[in-house]
């Protein structure tokens, strides 16, 4: 059963990644990758990680990549521009992804296992009484709390830089005080003016 | 025996597990759907009776199937599938909300034991299922090839996420008292929480603030009026529905009530005491925690019903202001709040490790 669970949520990880990457439609594309992030959050669940799959679905499903089908759905995207100057770089990346592979596979022949710097040592599953979740909060916040408070002001930053970026004052508009509106009292804007026989209101 | 236990005596071990649970499943997911139908029902009775007029009284005894006349209406229709759709994905958007709508009630505990899946994870699996919630919406949105339908998704999507993070907050307020992720260890911890007489976070006067905001909170992420502008039918028509005819409108109809339902049931878990009476006082337990779950989600609905016949529409940038500006950092400062308290009086000391 397990098996079978395993080859189900591997394979339709593997044919989801490959469809990212095939279909013509972005928007596709972004609906493939969601079904891959969550074919992700099932092997979590084999493992026996039901917290880290939780979170898989909650920050990348429901979050980061509702952002990606909100920004790719509003991209105009000309196809036929972007297929006609594929097969002039076609050398030039074919060259960089030579490189690359090459490189990779030279570290992974010259890697041997045991070599590296020891950070900490790996940790046995959760003790006995204590659910994944307990043990992960009790590990994280404790032992690790440097790399993850690292990791957090990194966050931190990156947002701090995405939100100075992409933030401008629109000059010429006029915003709104929602303090202002909703002090208005009848007294201050509603008035009865007798109107005279021909004369109209003085405003 | 249990019930699992007999029909895997009965079948062996792999067809008689999955026979069980397939059981199970129809067990929780009949009821929800002739729940659904009595739900649409109930909220036209309760806005006829608001507005002063009669609401369905035609169809059966006191208009009671009239839901399920509109059903058979629907079922009927033919499917139109717009030429310039994204035919795949409009088609998967209907099924995709009906499914979550679903899905989400398995960890949902009607009773002490009465559950299908006691995840340990159970609030983070809600939490989880609502975030997926809105694709099925965006994607009908983008997929019908028209601009009301794709104003409307844009919308949603942008309003269900900005709710979603401060749901998130105060679902951890809510998790530090329980210590628990498990829905029937929250409703448990709720057992005499309150002088050791009130049963429920909500008569915790640090929850009740919490307990307020999860409710409108809830109307958002429903899209329920007063927050209902995905699907503004005074400025998109009928928002990100408009392609949809006959079933795969019904789909979308229907999964919207089975989460309205869902957030019925989930407000009284994690604040009203879930199956527990309000009062932890001997004689109350004789009523079955079944019936008083049922009781506390028909109370919930009736509000849900009587916000929508009364609030007016909020405006969307007022929308986007109530959840960014007011919401988030309201939250954020309470959990900080409630967590300390909890830290200051000792409530973690024995928690599995703690320091």
């Amino acid at each position: 059963m397990a098996a079978f669970a395993f080859y189900l949520f591997a394979g339709l990880l593997l044919t989801s990644g490959l469809m990212v990457i095939t279909t013509r439609n972005p928007v596709h594309s972004v609906l493939w990758l969601i079904l891959a992030f969550f074919n992700a959050a099932g092997l979590f669940i084999l493992l026996g990680a039901e917290f880290l799959a939780m979170l898989l679905v909650i920050v990348y499903v429901g979050a980061v990549a509702v952002l990606f089908l909100f920004v790719v759905m509003m991209l105009d995207i000309d196809f036929k521009a972007l297929q006609r100057g594929a097969l002039k770089n076609l050398p030039l990346g074919l060259a960089v992804s030579g490189v690359i592979l090459a490189e990779i596979l030279l570290v992974a022949m010259g890697w041997q296992p045991g070599q590296g710097v020891i950070v900490h040592e790996a940790l046995a599953g959760p003790p006995e009484g204590m659910t994944n979740t307990q043990w992960i909060g009790s590990q994280l916040y404790t032992r690790y709390f440097f790399v993850f408070s690292m990791s957090g002001l990194l966050l931190l930053a990156s947002m701090i830089g995405a939100i100075v970026l992409t933030h401008r004052r629109r000059i010429g508009n006029r915003r709104q005080d929602i303090g202002a509106q909703v002090a208005r009292t009848p007294a201050g804007t509603l008035g009865v003016g007798k109107a005279g026989l021909g004369q109209g209101v003085e405003l | 025996m249990t019930y699992t236990g007999w029909f895997v005596e009965q079948f062996g071990q792999g067809p008689g597990w999955f026979l069980a649970n397939l059981t199970l499943i129809l067990a929780i997911a009949f009821p929800v759907m002739v729940g659904v139908a009595l739900a649409v029902y109930a909220d036209r009775k309760i806005w006829a009776a608001m507005q002063m007029r009669r609401g369905p009284n035609v169809v059966g005894p006191f208009g009671l199937l009239q839901t399920f006349a509109d059903a058979a209406k629907l079922f009927l229709k033919e499917t139109i599938i717009p030429t310039g759709a994204s035919t795949g994905v409009f088609l998967l958007a209907p099924m995709i909300s009906f499914t979550l709508a679903l899905v989400v009630w398995a960890v949902m505990p009607f009773d002490a034991g009465l559950v299908l899946a006691d995840l340990n994870v159970g609030l983070l699996y809600v939490f989880a299922v609502s975030s997926m919630g809105v694709y099925g919406i965006i994607m009908s949105g983008w997929a019908s090839n028209s601009k009301y339908a794709f104003l409307g998704g844009l919308r949603s999507a942008a309003q269900m996420v900005s709710y979603e993070v401060s749901m998130g907050f105060i679902l951890v307020s809510v998790m530090m008292y329980a210590q628990s992720l498990n829905l029937s260890d929250i409703v448990m911890s709720q057992k005499g929480n309150v002088l050791g007489i009130l049963n429920g976070n909500i008569f915790n006067p640090l929850l009740f603030p919490m307990g307020i905001m999860f409710f409108i909170t809830a109307l958002a992420e429903t899209n329920r009026p007063p927050f209902d502008l995905p699907e503004a039918e005074a400025e998109l028509v009928a928002g990100y529905q408009v392609e949809y005819s006959s079933m795969s409108f019904a789909l979308f109809f229907l999964g919207e009530y089975a989460n309205i339902l869902f957030m019925c049931a989930l407000i009284p878990t994690l604040f009203l005491g879930g199956w527990l009476p309000p009062l932890d006082w001997a004689p109350l337990y004789l009523i079955p925690g079944f019936v008083w779950f049922l009781v506390k989600m028909a109370f919930m609905f009736f509000v849900f019903a009587w916000v929508k016949a009364t609030v007016p529409r909020y405006r969307y940038d007022q929308l986007m202001r109530l959840g960014w500006k007011v919401f988030l950092p309201l939250s954020l400062f309470w959990v900080i709040l409630v967590s300390g308290w909890l830290i200051f009086t000792g409530h973690f000391v024995a928690a599995p490790g703690a320091l």
